[in-house]
This record gives C-alpha cells, structure tokens and sequence, in this order.
C-alpha cells in the first residue's frame, strides 16, 4: 500500500555510495562503516537492520547530517555533504540542512521535564525564532495526544513520552525523518502502536529510515537493509 | 538576617492510588540559605525527587507552604508559578535532557529562547566558558558523558537562578567527571546560589553543608557532612 507512493525514479531524498566512516581514538582506528552504497526514494519506509555495533546509529547520524563521513559521497535533500571523502559543506551549511530537512528520534526521548508537552514539540522552532504553537498542538494531535498538550514529561508514559518526541521531530516539516531504535524503551504493546503511526506518517508521504535490530519488526517493513560489520550486506524489498 | 533562598513547611504530597493514599512526602521541612548546598540521601522511593519537584514548581504540594526567595509561591496562578520558576531556579538530571539535534551553545540558549531574552549567543558562549565546556559548536552525541553534564549545568545556569536543584546529577558518570562537576558546584555555593543536591554518592555528599535523611516523605537524620 505504502509502496505504491514510492517513485524510484525520482531523486532520493538521502544517497550515500562509497560511504565510509573511521572513528580515531588515539591510534587507534574503527571502521564503523565501509563501502555503503544506498538509496532512499522520497516515501520509503525502509529499515536499517543489523546486530549491536554493526553501524546503524553511525549511518543514521551521517544521513541526518549529525556527523561526517571519512569516505565516500553523500547527498541530502538536494545537498551535497561529501563527494569522493572530500566535505562540500561547511559546519554552519550541515547545521542549517539538518535543521530545515531533518527529524530524529531516539531510543532515549530527550523531552525537557522542565516543559509541557506542546513547549517540547515547539523547541526546535523556537530556537529558529518563529513560533507555531498551534503547528506544535496540531501534531500532537496527531500523534494522539491533543489532550494531553499542557501535561509535563513526568506525568506521561514511555509510549506518550515517544509520541511527544515523534511530534517534535516533525515540527520542521522534514523531509526526511529518521528513527535509531524508537522502540527500545517501550513493551511490544507500545511498540507496535508507535510503529503503527510511523506507517500513518509514511502513508501521508513521508520517508522514513528506522534502524533497529528487531527482526520481528523489520520484518513487517517494506524494503530491509540489512548492515553488518559497517557493510550492507544484503537489501530485501 | 539575610532571606533564605528556600523555606519549605510542613510539605505533604499525597497520591490517591486505587483506594490507597501515598504519602511520598509527609510533612518535609527545609531552610537554605544563600551560599549553602544541602545533600538529599534516602532510600529509591523515599521521596527525594518529589521534594524537588515541589521546590521546584513542578507540582503542587497536597499541604504545606513553600517560599523562595521571600516570595510564597504556594497557591500562585499558574503561569505566574511557571515565569517565578524560570527566573529563579535551575534543574540538572542524572539523564541531562539535552537536545541531540542541537550543538552545545544551542542548547545552553534554550531557556533564553523560552524568556525571550537578548545577547543569547554571547549568554550562552559565557555559561559554557565558566563550566569549562570549549566545544561548544560539538553535538551532544559527540561529548562525553561529564562533558554533556557540563552543557545541562551551563544550561541551568545561563539566566542566573537562585536555586540550583539537582537530581543525581553524577549518577551516570565516572570519578574524574563527578569530582569536575562538584568542582563546579563548590564555585556557585561560593557564589552565594542555594544548591539542593540529591545523590547516592558520598563523595558528593562530603562536599554538602549538610545531608539530610529522607524516609518514607520526612526527614530522619540531619548531619554536618565531611
Ligand atoms: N563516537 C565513536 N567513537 C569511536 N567509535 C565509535 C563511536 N561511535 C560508534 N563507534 C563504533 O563504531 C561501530 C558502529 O557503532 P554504531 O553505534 O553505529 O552501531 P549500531 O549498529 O548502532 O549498534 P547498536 O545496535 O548497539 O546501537 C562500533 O564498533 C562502535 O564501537
Ligand atoms: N505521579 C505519581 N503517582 C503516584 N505515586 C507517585 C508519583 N510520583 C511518585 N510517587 C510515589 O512517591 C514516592 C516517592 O517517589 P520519589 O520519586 O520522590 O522517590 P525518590 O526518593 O526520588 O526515589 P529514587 O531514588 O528511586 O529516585 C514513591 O512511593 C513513588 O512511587
Ligand atoms: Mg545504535
Ligand atoms: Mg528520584
């Protein structure tokens, strides 16, 4: 059904090919990603699936724009971020594209005790200088919790916790939005319910990358990248 | 006689669970004056953090009266409750709370923005400074865990609060982080902030004027630290 939205011809939102990332500490070298070369279209849901230190968070964070790559090129959103390992945009450049482009969310929610759930969601904008109150209490709507629009982080659950964040990340109006492990903190129930409104959000057109080592998961995605030792080592569709 | 930052009286809050009350705070009182830090110790569900919360204007106590700073802000309109707050009193978490998507220096201006202040850059850039924080352009993500610490504390401090209210601030971090951190709050005290800091560690705790025992809501013991 997602599919179908799906244009593969059309210019991806995020393509990374030769991709490589080495994290130096001290003399010493990790290889956390090698050779990857990958696509999304605009509408995919696609998943990053791999075991614990093949490279997802590490990947996610240079689609997102959060870090750079070592090798390799890199596109975003229309932007080129590294051509041939070779940085094309300058810190203030990353910094914008991920700001007007991007959404991320996490294992972890990173809402503000000190703040409503609305005054979370609106964070990101706020800090832009513009302010869209009824955006922030429109999507949170969205993600089901229009009732809960003045309730602090302490008076929710995990899954309200989530949806909160999820609503933050869309504050932007990305145009891509990436998940490392949403669901890592919550039970099957919850999960499922959150995974369930990131299919809503992909049906509205949005391109989504979730990267996560639950298989059970994966496997009711669409298309599966499969990462191991800093490869891709395998993509089902 | 100078104010005191914080006078709490007889502080109940209670929870209606099923047909049950909780009493996580029963009758908590506590003086801090400007310049002292005080260490909250007590068992996981004494009811530490609920105290800050009531210290803090997160939530309204069931009973009792809170004042800082010479105001009684028990039973103030909300809104006035939440700008008192953001004036007066800075929270740090054991998790940090930062932004992930946003650099250092961003996240320091956050309660700024919320304020709608000027200068927040400059601001900002100068609360970091004085944490010792130089990276200040990194993402959180690429910090250590006493670095990010360091961000909250800049964070919590940017628009010169009173009170500084901390809950486990070091529970997440190794040695050298938490004896940097307590360095950091050793020069507010001195500063003449009231600091309240809950914490398991008794390395911590030494450093505090004094510690206080919770148990089940109420204080049990009161002792000079050290
Ligand atoms: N900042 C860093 N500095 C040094 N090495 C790092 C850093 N971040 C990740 N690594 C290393 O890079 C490799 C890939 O890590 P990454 O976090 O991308 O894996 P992951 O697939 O997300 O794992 P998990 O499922 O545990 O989250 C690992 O060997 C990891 O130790
Ligand atoms: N929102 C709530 N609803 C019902 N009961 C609550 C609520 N918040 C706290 N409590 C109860 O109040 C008591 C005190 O909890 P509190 O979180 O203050 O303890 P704490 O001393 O901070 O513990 P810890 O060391 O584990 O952080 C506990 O019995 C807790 O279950
Ligand atoms: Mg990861
Ligand atoms: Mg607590």
């Amino acid at each position: 059904m997602a599919e179908a939205a799906v244009d593969q011809t059309a210019t991806p939102v995020a393509e990374a090919s030769g991709l490589g990332k080495i994290y130096r500490r001290g003399a010493e070298e990790i290889h956390a990603l090698r050779e990857i070369s990958v696509a999304f279209a605009p509408g995919a849901f696609s998943c990053v699936l791999g075991p614990s230190g093949a490279g997802k968070s590490t990947l996610l964070n240079l689609l997102g724009v959060m870090d750079v790559p070592t090798a390799g090129t890199l596109r975003v959103a229309g932007a080129t971020i590294a051509e041939g390992g070779r940085l094309r945009l300058s810190e203030g450049g990353r910094d914008k594209l991920r700001r007007e482009n991007i959404g991320f969310i996490f294992t972890e929610f990173f809402l503000l005790p000190t703040l409503t759930a609305v005054e979370n969601v609106q964070l990101p904008l706020l800090w832009a200088d513009k302010d869209d109150r009824a955006y922030a209490a429109e999507l949170l709507e969205r993600v089901g919790l229009g009732h809960r629009l003045t309730h602090r982080p302490t008076e929710m659950s995990g899954g309200e916790m989530q949806r909160v964040a999820i609503a933050r990340a869309l504050i932007n109006r990305p145009r891509l939005l990436l998940a490392d492990e949403p669901t890592g903190n919550v039970d099957t129930t919850t999960r499922d319910g959150i995974f369930d409104l990131f299919r809503e959000l992909n049906a509205d057109g949005l391109t989504i990358v979730l990267a996560t080592h639950d298989r059970e998961l994966a496997a009711r995605m669409d298309r599966v990248v499969h990462v191991r030792e800093g490869r891709v080592v395998e993509e089902t569709a | 006689m100078t104010t005191p930052i914080l006078e709490a009286r007889d502080v109940w809050r209670s929870y209606q669970r099923g047909a049950e009350t909780i009493h996580a705070l029963a009758g908590m009182s506590l003086t801090v004056q400007p310049g002292e830090m005080v260490g909250i110790v007590g068992r996981s569900g004494s009811g530490k953090t609920t105290f800050l919360n009531q210290v803090g204007c997160l939530d309204t106590p069931t009973k009792g009266t809170i004042t800082l700073c010479g105001t009684d802000v028990t039973g103030m309109p909300e809104k006035e409750l939440v700008a008192f707050r953001r004036d007066h009193i800075g929270f740090i978490f054991q998790l940090f709370y930062l932004i992930p998507t946003l650099t250092a220096v961003e996240n320091v201006e956050l309660p700024m923005i919320f304020a709608r202040e000027r200068d927040r850059r400059a601001r900002a850039r100068e609360a970091l400074a004085r944490v010792g924080l130089s990276e200040i352009h990194a993402l959180p993500h690429q910090l250590n865990g006493g670095d990010m610490q360091r961000v909250a504390i800049a964070r919590a401090l940017v628009r010169k609060p009173r009170l500084l209210l901390a809950d486990e601030p070091t529970g997440r971090l190794e040695h050298g982080a938490r004896v940097a951190i307590m360095e950091i709050f050793r020069g507010l005290r001195a500063e003449g902030l009231g600091i309240i800091l809950v914490t398991h560690d008794p390395t911590l705790a030494a450093e505090t004027d004094r510690i206080i025992e919770l148990r089940d809501g109420r204080i049990v013991d009161e002792r000079k630290a050290g």
